[in-house]
Formats: C-alpha cells, structure tokens, sequence
C-alpha cells in the first residue's frame, strides 16, 4: 500500500494504508495519537477536530489522502504538561470540564479562533464552538476559559 | 444528639463492613483508598480523595484511589441517583473516621498516653504537635483492618475541616487537557480485535438472510463475521475495514418476527392508551372534594441520553477467565448479568470501570460491554473492542420514557390547595441489569430469557416515575395515582432525575397557574405553603440572587420564572429563576441557581454539577425528543436529535446555601434538573401570555400556543 506523507505536530509521519482512511482512524490507530476522539462519524460533533494547515477541520470525514504533503495539528500538539498552551491553562485554571470527552475537540476549535482573533467576544467564542457539541453542560466555564486564555495570550504578546 | 452512641452505618458500609475493603496501607507513605463509585464526569474521584484525606489526615498525594473494580473494591451497586456522594462518599467518610481511631487507640496503647491527646498529622501520630515516632505505616502491622466498621468513630465537625469544603481541582482533567489516553475508547492492548455488532432489531426477532458476500466486499479488507444464535458481530484486525463492513450491514441482514411500531407512540399522550399498572399513595382517593378543581396536564416525549461518544468496552477471555473494562455505572451488576449471559462463574469474571463519555443514566454502557465480552468469549486470547456506531447508540440505547402528569388541587378561600393530585403516566424508569433485566447481547445468544414484568424503584428509594411527583408543599391532603404503562414502544431506563424532571415541571408549571388565579406573586405564594426552613430559604436565596421583583414588567416577548424542589424529597434543594426571551423559538437568556446540598465537600465540583444539570435541563426543556418511525428510533445523529449548541447557552449563576454546616451531605447531581425546566416554562407562559405544558417547547408548539390565545 503506498505510504502518505505529512508532518503531524511538527513531525514526519509516513503512513501506508490505504488513501480513504479516516484521518481519525490514522491519528488512534495508525499513530497512537488518541487525543482525538471519534464521536459520530459524521462530521457533527466535534470530538475528532484538528488543525490542518492551521484551519479546523472533523478528522473523521478528511480522507488520508487529502493531508499528503500538509501540517496537521492534534491536542497533543497544542502543549504538554510542563509547557502548556494558554488555552490548556486556562480550562483547568476554570475547571472547565465534566467528562471531557469534548475537550480536545473544542481546544482545537478555540486555537482556531484566538490564531485568527485574539480579541474575540463572547459571542464570537461561542459561534466558534458551535460546530462542538458539549453533553454534559461545561459550556459557561468553557466560554470563561477562552476569555481568559485570550487575555492571557494578549499580555504574554505585549510582555 | 448523643454524642457517643454509635451511628447507623450507611447502606453501603453496612454491605462491605470490612476496614480493609476501604482503606489499607501498601507501602510506607502510600494509603490505598478503595470506593465503589464510579467517574461519570460528576468528580466523585476528587470529592472521594478529599473525604479520605479530611477523615485519615494524610496529604491527598499519598492516596492511591480505586474505583469500579470488581477484584478490588467494596460492591456499592450503581453509581446513580445523585448518591455518589450521600451514600457513597458517607460511607467510605465513616470507614475513614474508624480507620484512624483504631491508629490512635493503637498508638495510645503503645505509648501509654490518652488517645484523647494524640492526633495524626499527614499520617504521623503527634502529641502536643511532636511526632511520637509512629506512624500508619509502623502500626499498620500491630492493627487488624479486616475487622468490621462499628460507627463508632465519628467523622469530623465542619469547623475542624482543612480539605473538606475547599475547591479541589478535578484530578481526572489534565489528562483530558492535554490529550492522554482516558477513555476505555483510547485503551492501548497488543493485538487488538475491534469488533461491531449487527444489532437484533428487536427482541425475539431472528436472522432470516445474511449477504456477507456484500458486507465483505464494503469493508474492503479482511473481516471475519461471528454469529452465535442472532447475535452477529463483524470482526477484524483493521478498526477502520471493521466499521465500513459494520455500516453497511444493516442493509445486509435481513430478520424475521419484527412487527412494525405506532410513531404516534413518540408522543406521550399514546401513554394514556396503553395497559398500566395503577397504584395510589397518600390520601385516599375519596377523601378528594368533588367540584371546584382545577387542573391541568403537562408531558414530555421520549428523551435520549445522547452521550457524546457511543458506548464502547474491552474484554480479554485467557485461561478461563473473563476481564471486562467497561465504563458502566455499576461494575458488580454488570458481571453478574455477564456470567449469566455466558454462563460462567462470577468468580470467574473481573469488570474495572475505565471513564467514557458523560451517561446521565443507564445509555449503552452495559450493553456494549456484553458485546465485547461475547465475543471475547468466542476468541479467546485476544483483547476484543467493542465500539458502537453513533447510529447504534442513539437507536439501541435505553431512552427515557415519555411522561403525561395531570396535576389538580381544591383550593381554599385564599385560593391554596387543600387537595392535591398528582396523577402520573409513565414507562418504567429503571430497566438496569442489575434488576434482572437482560443486555441486548443475552436477547440474541440462543435460549433468551423471558422480558421480566416492568418495576420501578420503590418510593422509600425515591421512585421512579414518581419521584418528586409528590409536592414538598404543606397542603393539607397530597396523593400520587400512578400509571405504569406495561408496554413501551423502544427499551426505556434511567437517565438522571427520572420521573423528577416532568413531575416538577407539572407540579411547579401549576403552581404558578394556581399563585396567578390566586392574584399572588408567584415566590410569595410558594412560601406561603411551604414550612421547610431550608426550602425557604433556597427560593428567597435565589430570588435575591435574580432580584425578583413581584410584578415586575417585562418588555414585549419576555418573561421570567422561578421554580422549585428538593430532589426526591430528600436530596438536594433547588430553586432557579430563568429569563427568556421568547420569538419563534425560546431563548434562555439568564439563570440563577440556589441550592442547599448540606456539607458539600469540593463547592467548585458541587456548581459544575448545577450548571451542568441547567445546560441539560435547557436542552431537555426547549430541543429534546427522540422520534419514532415503524422501524424504531428514527432520531439517529445530531442533526434528528439536536441538542443545545453553545451560541444558545446563557450566563449562569449558581450559590450554594448552607454547604459549611453540620447537615448530612446530600445529593445534588440531579437536583436542577426539573426545577430548571419548569422555570423556563413559567417565564415562557409570562412572555407569552399562554403556557406551553408540553416538552420540548419548540417552535411548532409556540405558534400553536399563540393560536389558542
């Protein structure tokens, strides 16, 4: 089978399967990266997004094929424990999370929107989160969190 | 009270009175604490930590925790019913009190001084503030934990507390935060078999044909398929060739003896045609006044669990035993179930809890993990994963049953009631395995069980579809009819608050009809009828958080409300005061939230709960109702079922009243639940001028509320 090539979190990934895989099924199967979850399928709830060439994209229905040769950002590269994002300091800072099963899907989706607007309103927040769907009602904490991650990425800009 | 006597030991301890069940000392420093409740995203890992650090006097860093495991800790049935913490948390918070008195009589014994002078600080006995050279881990070998639990230790007074009381982060988050494997879903074993199962459409049904010709050639790849008796699964070494086979082979397999269903029945008013079984509790029926009532009904359609994720397990079958990892709310009842359906020896079957998606209640949990568990059982020596399609999910899982409550009272001079109906039907609320109803895998496997008569839980337990279905207000004659319809059209069982979220709904909706007729504000009328102190003081706690104002105006198209109850009577009091704004389509602006959970050990996880409970119970209220064709669940994605989306979540604030006091703990997972959604419907009947008592409140409901004006 040929083997795909892209970089995922900055590193080089050769993958050999076949081209209509799930870029989802890639990243847990093929990649150990389990980060990313499968919620429907269906492209409808957000659970598996990551970045692809910076923009947010439902890992489930990308085909392996269309990321050959491009970037693919997964919630294991957004920052680590010791050197966290401002957005991963920022949910826990607010405890923002029940399940958290969502989480890395809408961390993804909210790097997205402060890469583009660093200074979003509230509402501007949530339209951006409503391509993820959260169950168990962490939404209020969720939005406080991507302010406060905003806020924080602005005074770390102008440090 | 006397301060001496030993204290009733909590259900759970009571069943699991060995010590040792709960807390014990592996190694020098570390303390194994052992809980049967289970992480469902409620928090009760970090609320459990806290209990056992406040009770022990250790560091919570020297805790190791475990949970939900069948080989190691204490069988205390399902996580459910907002007991996690009444219960649960009660239970192991008495066993850790004990545990540390026997040290100190130990040490006192040992050192010659009163136990009364001694103390533990971070696991070291101190007199006077100095180490006395011992510790837990230099007298665990002189002390027997195998012993039983007396009560005879009592846990510690709120104002001596240093971890109890304080905001706890979550334990379980960084982990999600970061993207490390939680789930039983991002498992990581050699040789994975994944597997999926083409599900029975209904009970009784049998395969009839089977193309696996077509299903093969859709999975482009190698899979096996495994049939035991009507129980199918598709199987194979490829996760993504093992899903693609699994989608299309519905199509595939055709069965016989499934009768079609009624779609009408989506609609709750279908319960009224059905058989039920009636009972009536409380005031006798004739003692009712005849004339002069006034009444009203309000419903709510068949709601999902809609968990984010499908439900998913592992299992491994080697030597002759069985290894579950489930996410299922209650480990023990799901072997037992297992065992019966594969016929083994419970002892022979081990099920540890691993997190999966938020449940709310009984969704496909059980289900999926008897799934892996058969197959498993068919392929020895390999790790099977199961994971359910979200089609699967939404179609197979238990839902909750559609509800119809007419509420009626007589009322007095001063227009308050004096005979109070409320009268209730509803499928059952409970169709978990551990009550002896079957998982869908053992319906499939040759020789079925019969379906058992349908039961909820007793009302000493907090009822099913009666819960909350009796007023806490002081009226004079209160009583329940309740109709418990035999038959459902899809499997129904317990998703959070039960028969609560409706019955409050119709209870607290007529409430404000009966506090309108009666020309009073609607907070003034319910303390006009209501003793408890605590529940007083939530309403006027929560109307000075809103700042109610009575006949306050509201521009065109808007409207607030308030509601109130304490969960099942005896859990958590809650009351809710919501702002809306109402169009073609009803939008929840504002919420404020009280409620009084007695001690409340983490206060952060305790308002994650209530905010929670109010997105859902908005959700619930405005969006919610799985609909039906002749086939069965026809709502199958997140597009025939929506849910709230976060551009129509609104500001909410939650208070807790009276967590730093003496009260027992009480539940509080569900307690917003009903409150939430009847508020909404007393500030949509404001903004509107007409009440919509049917839920969800969409906009095709509206536009025919707006019609009958």
């Amino acid at each position: 089978m040929p083997a795909t090539s892209f970089t995922v979190n900055g590193n080089a990934a050769d993958v050999a399967a076949d081209p209509d895989t799930p870029l989802l099924d890639v990243l847990r199967n093929h990649l150990g990266l389990v980060g990313s979850k499968f919620g429907c399928g269906l492209e409808q709830c957000g659970t598996c997004m990551v970045l692809i060439d910076g923009s947010p994209r439902k890992s489930c229905g990308v085909p392996l094929s269309t990321v050959a040769g491009r970037s693919v950002i997964t919630i294991e590269g957004l920052g680590t424990p010791k050197n966290p994002h401002p957005l991963q300091q920022a949910f826990l800072d607010e405890q923002a999370g029940q399940c958290g099963y969502c989480l890395s899907g809408i961390l993804i989706s909210a790097k997205a929107l402060l890469d583009r607007n660093p200074a979003p309103t509230r509402r501007e927040i949530a339209l951006a989160l409503d391509d993820n769907i959260c169950r168990c009602g962490s939404h209020v904490r969720i939005l406080r969190a991507v302010e406060r991650a905003a806020a924080m990425m602005r005074e770390g800009a102008e440090a | 009270m006397n301060d001496t006597a030993p204290i009733t030991l909590p259900p759970t301890l009571a069943d699991n009175p060995r010590l040792d069940q709960w807390v014990h000392f592996p190694e020098p420093g570390r303390v194994a604490v052992a809980t049967g409740k289970v992480e469902i995203g409620q928090g009760i890992l970090t609320a459990m930590l806290q209990i056992a650090a406040e009770e022990l006097d250790v560091a919570p860093e020297r805790i190791q925790l475990e949970s939900g495991d069948t080989d190691l800790t204490p069988n205390e049935g399902y996580t459910s019913g907002s007991q996690s913490i009444q219960q649960g948390g009660v239970a192991l918070r008495l066993a850790c009190a004990e545990v540390r008195q026997l040290f100190l009589d130990r040490a006192a014994a040992v050192l010659g001084y009163p136990a009364a002078e001694l103390t533990i600080e971070d696991g070291v006995v101190t007199r006077g503030g100095n180490p006395t050279g011992h510790d837990y881990w230099t007298l665990a070998p002189g002390i027997d934990l195998s012993s039983r639990a007396t009560g005879g230790a009592r846990p510690k007074l709120a104002r001596q507390h240093r971890v109890i009381g304080q905001n706890a982060a979550r334990v379980d988050l960084a982990g999600k935060v970061f993207g490390a494997p939680s789930f039983v879903h991002d498992m990581q074993m050699e040789g994975i078999l994944h597997a999926r199962v083409v599900r029975q459409p209904r009970r009784d049904a049998t395969i009839a044909t089977i193309d696996e010709a077509a299903i093969r050639r859709a999975g482009k790849g190698e899979i096996g398929l495994m049939r035991d008796g009507n129980f199918l699964a598709i199987i194979g070494d490829d996760e993504t060739i093992v899903e693609a086979a699994a989608t299309v082979a519905p199509g595939h397999v055709t069965w016989d003896g499934v009768e079609p269903i009624n779609p009408y029945q989506e609609e709750a008013r279908s319960l009224l045609q059905r058989p039920s079984i009636d009972r009536v509790l409380g005031a006798p029926l004739d003692q009712a006044p005849r004339g002069g009532r006034r009444e009203a009904t309000f419903s709510r359609m068949n709601i999902a669990h809609a968990s984010i994720a499908p439900s998913a397990a592992m299992a491994l079958y080697q030597d002759g035993r069985l290894q579950i990892w489930t996410h299922s709310q209650g480990v023990y009842p799901l072997r037992e179930a297992v065992a019966r359906t594969l016929k083994l020896d419970p002892a022979a079957v081990s099920v540890r809890h691993v997190q999966g998606p938020g449940c709310y209640g009984h969704n496909g949990a059980d289900d999926a993990a008897a799934d892996a568990a058969v197959i498993a059982f068919h392929n020895p020596g390999r790790p099977v994963r199961v994971r359910w399609r979200r089609e699967e999910e939404f179609g197979y899982e238990p839902v909750s049953t559609a509800m119809m409550v007419t509420v009626s009272a007589a009322l007095d001079a001063d227009g308050k009631p004096v005979d109070w109906t409320t009268e209730i039907w509803s499928g059952k609320h409970v169709g978990r395995p551990g009550r002896g109803n079957s998982v869908l895998a053992e319906e499939a496997l040759p020789n079925p069980p019969p379906p058992i008569p349908p039961a909820d839980p007793p009302e000493a337990g907090g009822g099913g579809g009666t819960r909350n279905g009796e007023p806490l207000y002081a009226f004079p004659a209160k009583r329940m009819v309740h109709h418990l319809v035999a038959e459902t059209p899809v499997r129904v069982s317990s998703l959070r608050g039960l028969g609560a979220t409706t019955n409050v709904f119709a209870i607290e909706g007529f409430m404000d009809e009966l506090a309108d007729a009666a020309g009073v504000d609607p907070v003034a009328y319910r303390l006009s009828v209501l003793a408890d102190a605590r529940a007083r003081a939530v309403i006027e706690h929560v109307a000075q958080m809103s700042g109610w104002a009575p006949g306050a105006r509201f521009d065109n198209g808007k409207g607030r409300g308030i509601a109130f109850a304490q969960y099942k009577n005896r859990a958590a009091y809650c009351a809710v005061v919501v702002d809306v704004e109402v169009d073609e389509t009803v939008r929840v602006e504002r919420v404020w939230c009280a409620a009084d959970a007695g001690l409340v050990i983490n206060p952060d996880g305790a308002l994650n709960q209530l905010e929670g409970g109010v997105v859902q119970a908005i959700s619930w209220a405005l969006k919610e109702g799985v609909r039906l064709d002749q086939a069965g669940i026809s709502s199958l994605d997140w597009e025939s079922y929506p849910v709230i989306r976060f551009s129509e979540i609104p500001e909410i604030t939650a208070e807790l009243v009276g967590a730093a006091e003496d009260n027992p703990p009480l539940g509080i997972g569900e307690a917003a639940g009903g409150p939430t959604a009847a508020a909404i419907g007393n500030a949509v009947a404001r903004a509107l001028g007409t009440r919509i008592r049917d839920m969800p409140m969409t906009r095709d409901r509206i536009m025919s509320a707006l019609l009958q004006i």
